[in-house]
């Protein structure tokens, strides 16, 4: 079972390549918005959802793609996507 | 859907409308040309007395052809609405191999890498009436409808 922490930790590392603002990322947490403080913009957050399924294994649909904008959102969704593996 | 349909829906025109014809187009591929006539206006300052056609006009032929026509047509085959359909190119990255120069007609050929949450990436190829390629590279862009 993976942790949050690690989760949050694996994010880190997916979104790296597309984040535009290093000091918000140097302060990830679970309140960090994609869009907002990280400054990725609409078509590099589809690559950071893509790059999610394949580091998870799991397939994000258009609903959970509308929910996923901070970090806190998309451990939920993972985590619940990974429990009905 | 034929090459005059996926034209007429594409958001472009004169002086900047840069596909003649799509020759071929599948769920994950599309082929089209374009022929550059020497008469248009930036080969009177690209490059002054040495008409040559700038390499974002090349990568402009790409998206239309590659990214923007396979686009309508995938949209279409989903049940998308063409007619209120937004476009934006997000990134291009192009390597460049042979000038093309007034009156050329190039050949581009596009395969999609993927087409999710809107937005559509491909790998892209130009080539000459020699059959040389001229450039490739990837581009995307989100397609909205």
């Amino acid at each position: 079972m993976i942790t949050n922490e690690q989760m949050i930790n694996d994010l880190s590392d997916i979104v790296k390549p597309y984040i535009q603002n290093q000091v918000a990322f140097d302060n990830l947490s679970a309140d960090t918005d994609f869009i907002n403080d990280l400054k990725i913009n609409s078509a590099n957050l589809v690559d950071v959802v893509l790059d999610i399924e394949d580091k998870f294994d799991i397939e994000i649909d258009n609903e959970s793609m509308d929910k996923m904008l901070n970090v806190k959102a998309a451990v939920e969704i993972i985590a619940t996507k990974l429990a009905k593996k | 859907m034929n090459s005059e349909e996926i034209i007429s829906y594409l958001p472009y025109g004169a002086p900047f409308l840069f596909v003649d014809k799509i020759i071929s187009v599948d769920a994950t591929s599309i082929t089209g040309t374009f022929r550059f006539d020497e008469s248009l206006d930036f080969y009177k300052g690209h490059f002054k007395e040495k008409p040559l056609t700038p390499g974002v006009i090349l990568t402009e032929t790409m998206a239309q052809i590659g990214v923007v026509s396979l686009g309508i047509y995938l949209v279409k085959t989903e049940g998308g609405d063409l007619q209120n359909m937004q476009i934006a190119l997000t990134s291009s990255e192009v390597d460049f191999y042979k000038p093309v120069f007034p009156s050329e007609t190039v050949t581009v050929k596009s395969t999609q890498e993927y087409f999710r949450f809107s937005k559509l990436k491909c790998c892209v190829e130009m080539f000459n009436e020699k059959e040389e390629l001229v450039c490739r590279g990837k581009i995307a862009g989100m397609i909205k409808s």
